[in-house]
């Protein structure tokens, strides 16, 4: 089933709400937002992809296998909490960069760790999208 | 104060197992090895964080360093160190067998990693401080089973799986709402500060507390299998391949009685008639389980059966801790932990074996197999000796543990539920003989369809870890004094709390804030 207006509304739709869901992902530290919900956001955005144009295309435009970016986010998330070993303060302690990046703010393994889970995510529900998408 | 890694290591490392073998799905036999490698560090982990209890006593970590009530805390006393040392032998044993037993198709699908997630989870539980974090643990234990369970997607393990994860997630709402309604009362989630405000609540609604306690008990209840609660577990521990079921098996129910012995000791002050009610929930559990297992005539099926009757073992242990003598209340608790190290190894073995037994007559089924003594010599002796120990056959280690039991029970005059241990424990003689009897002794069916005879690296890779738990078994049976010691002292330190909730330190900081506030005024 092709729908134009739907191939067109996802032309729109969808780099904005991936910009939405970063944004959520950026903000979420001390406001609402975070890393489950921008993970959330993208996946709804990749969703519109597939309904628009069939799961194999955002497959295509996804470039890394679903498995691979939950992996990916996994590993961040543990790399995050692991920094602090270096300092010998126990796991999962905020380590910040000295200076503050302009537009996105102050950087560290917080950030990290949201990532991490934006990632698994992202790949998580794209993962189940893509294999119902399929039968 | 060291930073604590040694508490988080034995959940960490198989995470990062888990973590790197999925990122190499494509990959399964870089998958095994990395479950070898994470399985064999969380036993290491283990043994270096047991080291370290028995030495410097409960070690706690506070992730992300926010002090005790505000972030996570985990807390390592020797009932949970013990635990971890236990999962990290399972883990590892198992995940070697799996290198034999686990199909393509099923490794494809991420199965090492899972078995991984699983461990992590395990240790999560047994190592956290904290009753939400708790409940998190159990989650991610039971998201990885339940897709062990149905991995692989054949009709038995659909239906077996279905009843498991329908009958688990009702116990997780009901400890979650019990959870929930602990924050609502006390204002806290960490368990050594809860161990310090419900006793302050029980004084003035004993009933609420009592109440909570209630929802906690048939939460746990539900995943330790205990009577009336059991029905899910022989309806599917006996439908995944092997490993999967020896896993399950051997940690997953125990981590359900740790949950209790936690939150009976920890949590909770004493209540009024624990004692009497878990010692009949103990009775019902050992006489149903055993009677369920003597009905059937599949081995795992009577495996399975044979768990939840030696829960109702466990439990009793727990049970003793209503008693008014000290002496019996460290007793009871001591044979508890002796009990479920025993059980975790043999009844994981048993397992194991029954795997061995049906690859190499061919069928689960008692009645189409046979002659498997003849055939097989090695077999019958690795069977018998996880069989023994599980039937309380001197020198095994569970000839220990039940004697622990029974004499801790003796000392209760809890009369009726060591009659019923003893019964149940004639009855446990009687389903391994059949299992013997029928699987090795008698001759081959003429039904019997031998498959065609495996690869000698194969059969050696499944003989491997049971050789290496029945050995362990054997080592407990002949120097019980070590463990039956090691039980002793985290039975010592389960009924001195104080000892934990300093460690937290939650007391310090209550006391702390308590003079703050004095100093404002």
């Amino acid at each position: 089933m092709t729908s134009f207006i739907l191939r067109a509304a996802t032309g729109y739709l969808m780099p904005l709400l991936l910009l939405l869901s970063v944004f959520m992902l950026l903000r979420g530290h001390n406001e609402p937002g975070g890393g489950f919900i921008g993970g959330l956001l993208a996946a709804a955005a990749f969703a519109f992809h597939a309904l628009a144009w069939g799961p194999r295309a955002t497959l295509e435009l996804l470039r890394a296998d679903p498995r691979t970016i939950i992996a990916a986010g996994l590993a961040a998330a543990l790399l995050a909490g692991v920094v602090a070993a270096a300092a010998g303060e126990p796991f999962l302690t905020a380590h910040w960069l000295p200076i503050a990046l302009p537009g996105v703010g102050k950087v560290g393994t917080p950030l990290l760790f949201d990532v991490g889970v934006y990632l698994v995510v992202v790949g998580t529900t794209t993962l189940i999208l893509l294999t119902l998408g399929e039968d | 104060m060291s930073s604590g890694w040694i508490v988080l290591l034995p959940l960490l490392a198989p995470l990062a197992a888990a973590a790197a073998g999925l990122l190499a799905w494509r990959a399964p036999r870089i998958q095994a090895a990395l479950g070898i490698v994470g399985a064999g560090a969380q036993l290491a982990a283990g043994l270096g964080l047991l080291q370290q209890v028995l030495r410097e006593g409960v070690q706690a970590v506070q992730l992300g360093s926010w002090p005790a009530p505000f972030g996570i805390t985990f807390a390592a006393d020797l009932l949970g160190a013990v635990m971890v040392v236990v999962t990290g032998v399972i883990g590892l044993a198992v995940t070697v067998y799996s290198l034999a037993d686990i199909d393509p198709g099923r490794r494809a699908f991420a199965y090492f990693p899972l078995v991984q997630v699983l461990l992590a989870g395990v240790a999560g539980a047994f190592l956290t401080g904290d009753i939400f974090n708790l409940y998190v643990c159990f989650e991610v234990l039971l998201m990885a089973s339940f897709v062990l369970l149905a991995l692989g997607g054949e009709r038995a393990q659909m239906a077996g799986a279905l009843t498991y994860v329908t009958l688990n997630l009702v116990s997780s709402a009901l400890f979650l709402a019990g959870v929930g309604l602990t924050y609502g009362i006390t204002r806290s989630l960490n368990m050594a500060e809860l161990h310090l405000r419900l006793g302050v609540v029980a004084e003035s609604r004993p009933e609420l507390v009592l109440a909570l306690a209630g929802l906690f008990f048939v939460a746990f209840g539900i995943k330790a299998a205990v009577f009336p609660l059991y029905t899910w577990l022989p309806a599917s521990y006996h439908t995944p391949p092997v490993a999967v079921s020896a896993l399950l098996a051997g940690l997953l129910t125990k981590v359900g009685v740790y949950a209790l012995i936690r939150v009976l000791t920890l949590v909770f002050p004493p209540l009024p008639g624990v004692g009497t009610f878990l010692l009949a929930v103990a009775s019902l559990t050992m006489v149903f389980g055993v009677l369920g297992a003597v009905a059937m005539f599949e081995t795992r099926r009577i495996l399975s059966f044979h768990i939840v009757s030696q829960i109702g073992y466990m439990v009793m242990g727990l049970a003793l801790v209503g008693s008014d003598s000290p002496a019996v209340r460290a007793a009871g608790l001591a044979a508890a932990v002796l009990y479920i190290v025993h059980h975790i190894i043999v009844k994981a073995n048993l397992f194991l074996v029954s795997g061995i037994a049906a690859r190499l007559g061919g069928s689960f089924q008692l009645a189409r197999v046979g002659g498997l003594a003849a055939a097989a010599p090695w077999l019958a002796l690795l069977f018998l000796i996880p069989a023994g120990s599980l039937a309380g056959v001197p020198p095994l280690s569970g000839f220990w543990a039940k004697l622990a039991v029974v004499r801790a029970g003796l000392a209760g005059e809890a009369w009726w539920t060591v009659a019923a241990a003893l019964g149940a424990g004639l009855l446990t003689v009687l389903s391994m003989v059949k299992i013997w009897t029928e699987a090795f002794w008698k001759p081959a069916p003429d039904t019997a369809t031998p498959p065609p005879p495996a690869a000698r690296w194969r059969l050696a890779l499944l003989a491997a870890p049971s050789l290496g738990l029945a050995a362990l078994t054997v080592a407990i049976g002949l120097y019980p004094r070590p463990l039956y010691e090691l039980a002793r002292r985290a039975a010592e330190q389960l009924l001195a709390p104080s000892n934990y909730v300093a460690a937290v330190g939650v007391a310090t900081a209550h006391d702390s804030a308590r003079g703050d506030g004095k100093g404002g005024q």
